[in-house]
């Protein structure tokens, strides 16, 4: 799924990364904890998240995924904003619920992992 | 090629907001080398929740990396409280973390568990009331 459809599905914004949006994405997590989206490493490339701090950014970039998606509104802050840039990460914005989001995508077409036993 | 190429730093203890800043330095320092991905991936994120949890529990420390030819090796050093039961806090879910870091998207008692899970080696070693050094190696 292409970035740009993330965000007709979610009727989001581009926060920074607009250049980027065309890129495809083949799979998604979606958590507010850290440590758990650290603890399953697999090839996501997509993050949607409630979480507002520069930390959101780092673990992105540690996983090499290419764009964030805030939900329930949420707004990154411009130190945010800049750190996503120098990593070459797409910041999404939308007022849909992680519940919804998460579905929204996975139903048209965006899953998850498996978990490995 | 027997030299060892080693990288220092420095980790604030006083500022969440730059914790991680070493390890996005050291993620792309191995990218220059000429790593493969996934072990850039594996040495960056168990680094990462180190360097995480010196800033929430040890106030900062220092972080040591060395790259040979078939490993690169991570020492993450410092000189907080100590850990009083390595094996508890190797259990996944054990957390001593604030409330106010849990806030803050950590501290849910993985960072440990995922050190391990993603390098071939780690080391803890440990004295409560003098520190912790952690050594953690990936196989190149």
């Amino acid at each position: 799924m292409k970035i740009s459809t993330m965000k007709e599905l979610l009727n989001a914004e581009v926060v920074c990364g607009e250049e980027d949006i065309d890129r495809n994405v083949f799979s998604a997590c979606g958590s507010d904890m850290m440590s758990d989206v650290l603890a399953f490493v697999k090839d996501q490339a997509v993050l949607l998240t409630g979480l507002v701090n520069s930390q959101v950014i780092r673990t992105a970039e540690m996983m090499d995924m290419i764009c964030i998606v805030f939900v329930r509104a949420k707004l990154p802050t411009p130190e945010m904003i800049e750190l996503a840039k120098e990593s070459g990460i797409v910041l999404l914005t939308t007022k849909t619920r992680m519940y919804d989001a998460c579905g929204i995508l996975y139903s048209n077409g965006l899953v998850g992992n498996k978990l490995k036993s | 090629m027997s030299d060892l190429l080693t990288f220092h730093f420095d980790v604030d203890g006083d500022d969440f907001t730059s914790a991680g800043q070493a390890s996005v330095q050291i993620k792309k320092n191995l990218r220059q080398l000429g790593i493969a991905p996934d072990t850039i991936r594996r040495v960056s994120i168990a680094m990462y929740e180190g360097e995480i949890n010196m800033v929430i529990h040890a106030g900062g420390g220092e972080a040591d990396v060395t790259v040979s030819e078939t490993y690169i090796e991570i020492v993450l050093k410092d000189q907080g409280p100590g850990i009083a039961n390595i094996e508890q806090a190797m259990q996944e879910g054990f957390s001593t973390a604030p409330d106010a870091i849990r806030s803050l998207g950590f501290g849910a008692g993985m960072g440990l568990p995922n050190m391990k899970r993603y390098t071939d080696y780690m080391n803890i070693e440990s004295e409560v009331g003098v520190g912790t050094t952690i050594t953690m190696r990936v196989n190149i």
